[in-house]
């Protein structure tokens, strides 16, 4: 986990995305390294959303390519056109990228633990003992050990959300995908989610993160990448794109909202 | 708690709706005197509804009409799901297929189908499933051999239930917000684990209340059968009056027991939803809640009591006394 390895783990190539007649994506080219945390900033409505969630192929595109360590993503590519991957192998990918969404989504029909040990018993065909002492490690890593047995209805915002990182933790991920992960959260409570992902973050953990905490992106991440109206505006290291930023779009950005 | 505290803490004495006083009242006497009624009419028989409560045919009967509700009720559950899938698809030839199938079986007479069912022989008088054009015959027998009047029933039965469940099953499958199958897609299982593991479940919630209803409205139209013979509860009583003229008692007898599984079916059904509520915050029972109103009060009551004695100093800070 070297984040000055040159060649990158997350490849965005000239990715296109349409809703109906509406241009969403306009060609966005993005690197990830491993072990990079890239923090991707814009107002609401840039497509910040749209484009992470490009990366697991959970929004399909219309073009461009979406390459994770080699392989693309979502797709397989005969004679220059793009074709959909079956099932199976598109869930074997996702299986490789934890997503953390902006309403937790956890599953309210099972409890805490049983939401952590669902997937790695049914995907990795993990046992159920080895899944569960698993899961309370890493309950006990976003300090919600005492929760298992709890469903999530019973949790704050905050707990649901530290509770949905441990969920995406537990399919020992090389990537995750964080889609605005405290927007959801009352203020007193977003404090909690940011110091797991601080703590991630730190032990090298590659992270693609939609937010809209400027101090949390300039603190922790690597690299911030602005979007307006659907293309790139201005990416590069946090600290001069934040503090000294070129373009138009980005100087408005930054001075109206730090 | 005295009186003497109670003044004190000026507690609120809860509100006497005198109106539905009244109406229960009046109520309470109407039906007693409607009962009075029922019981001391001779006409009604009751010694013959006595005597034929357990007869052999009447429980017959029932063991028939049981049957034909699980077996149509599975009918129409399996075809209710492949009917919404169908219609949540969006390939526009399975939804249009799914739409037309609840069109005309929920806008034909139930009573019409099962005749149908039951008279398929007249229609098409043999059956064979074979490949047109040549001479593969997989199957051939005659169509009264193959559909008697039993499962025509079943036929006539499962095939509306099927219509009128698609529409719950897929209200059920909607009602689960589209991020459940996101956060289970991200974590690497395929749509068809998610719909098992994840969506359907969720959708019991919503199904479960409505389907209930299905299968105890099952349960009495099972009944329409007798036009085509199906030896269910009401076609035996039928058949026993047809010869005694006891018409009144024998439907009385047939109803307590159609009212008997029915009432079983609802316990079933209130079980079935507190099982499939896991996770799920529900109201308590109205039942509960009325009985505990009492205790409840008092125990307020208490509690204000005791947050005094602990906390004396936040009393009567505003105005002294």
């Amino acid at each position: 986990m070297n984040h000055n390895d040159p060649t990158p783990f997350l490849r965005i190539e000239g990715v296109h995305k349409f809703y109906g007649a509406d241009h969403i994506l306009r060609g966005i080219d993005l690197s990830v390294r491993r072990g990079e945390v890239v923090c991707i900033l814009g107002r609401s409505g840039s497509g910040k959303s749209t484009l992470l969630r490009t990366v697991n192929a959970l929004e399909p595109i219309t073009a461009g390519r979406v390459i994770l360590d080699g392989s693309l993503i979502g797709y397989i590519e005969k004679g220059g056109c793009l074709y959909h991957l079956p099932a199976e192998e598109l869930a074997r990918q996702r299986a490789r990228i934890g997503m953390v969404f902006q309403h937790f989504n956890l599953f309210p029909h099972m409890t805490v633990l049983e939401n952590i040990t669902m997937a790695p018993q049914l995907v990795l065909k993990q046992t159920r003992k080895a899944a569960e002492a698993q899961a309370m490690e890493l309950l006990e890593k976003v300090g919600l050990a005492d929760k298992a047995y709890a469903y999530p209805a019973s949790l704050s915002g905050g707990q649901q959300q530290r509770v949905a990182i441990a969920r995406a933790l537990a399919m020992r991920p090389e990537l995750i995908l964080f889609d605005e992960p405290t927007s959801a959260l009352d203020p007193e409570l977003v404090g909690e989610v940011l110091g797991v992902m601080r703590q991630l973050a730190s032990e090298g953990m590659t992270m693609l993160i939609v937010t809209h905490e400027l101090r949390f992106a300039r603190d922790v991440s690597h690299k911030v990448v602005l979007m307006h109206e659907g293309r790139v505006a201005e990416s590069g290291p946090t600290s001069k794109v934040m503090s000294a930023p070129r373009t138009p779009a980005a100087k408005t950005f930054f001075s109206t909202l730090t | 708690m005295d009186t003497d505290k109670m003044r004190e803490l000026a507690v609120v004495v809860p509100h006497k709706y005198w109106g539905r006083r009244v109406a229960a009242c009046l109520l309470i006497l109407i039906v007693a005197f409607a009962g009075y009624s029922v019981a001391t009419n001779p006409r009604f028989e009751w010694n013959v509804v006595g005597e034929y409560l357990f007869h052999p045919d009447i429980l017959s009967g029932m063991v028939v009409t049981i049957e034909l509700t699980v077996l149509a009720m599975v009918i129409g559950t399996v075809g209710a799901v492949m009917l919404a899938l169908m219609r949540l698809s969006g390939n526009p030839v399975l939804v249009i297929a799914s739409s037309a199938y609840t069109w005309f079986f929920r806008g034909t007479p139930q009573l019409v189908q099962i005749i149908f069912w039951g008279f398929l022989g007249a229609l098409y008088p043999r059956i064979f499933l074979g490949i047109p054009g040549t001479d593969i015959v997989f199957f051939d027998a005659p169509t009264n051999a193959v559909i008697g009047a039993y499962v025509a029933a079943l036929l006539g039965l499962g095939l509306n239930e099927a219509a009128y469940a698609s529409e719950i099953v897929r209200a059920g499958i909607q009602s689960v917000n589209p991020g459940q199958v996101e956060a289970a897609q991200s974590l690497g299982l395929t749509p068809s684990r998610a719909m098992v593991k994840i969506v359907l479940p969720q959708a019991m919630l919503v199904v479960v209340p409505p389907l209930g209803n299905e299968v105890i409205g099952m349960l009495k139209t099972t009944s329409l059968v007798s036009v085509i013979a199906g030896r269910d509860l009401l076609t035996n009583a039928q058949a026993i009056y047809n010869n005694t003229y006891q018409i009144i008692p024998l439907l009385i007898v047939a109803s307590i027991w159609y009212l008997v599984m029915t009432s079983v079916l609802s316990v079933l059904q209130v079980q079935l939803e507190r099982r499939f509520a896991k996770g799920a915050r529900r109201p308590e029972n109205p039942f509960v809640s009325l009985f505990r109103a009492g205790a409840l009060r008092r125990l307020q009551h208490r509690a204000i009591l005791n947050d005094r004695l602990a906390n004396p100093l936040s009393y009567g800070i505003g105005e002294a006394k």
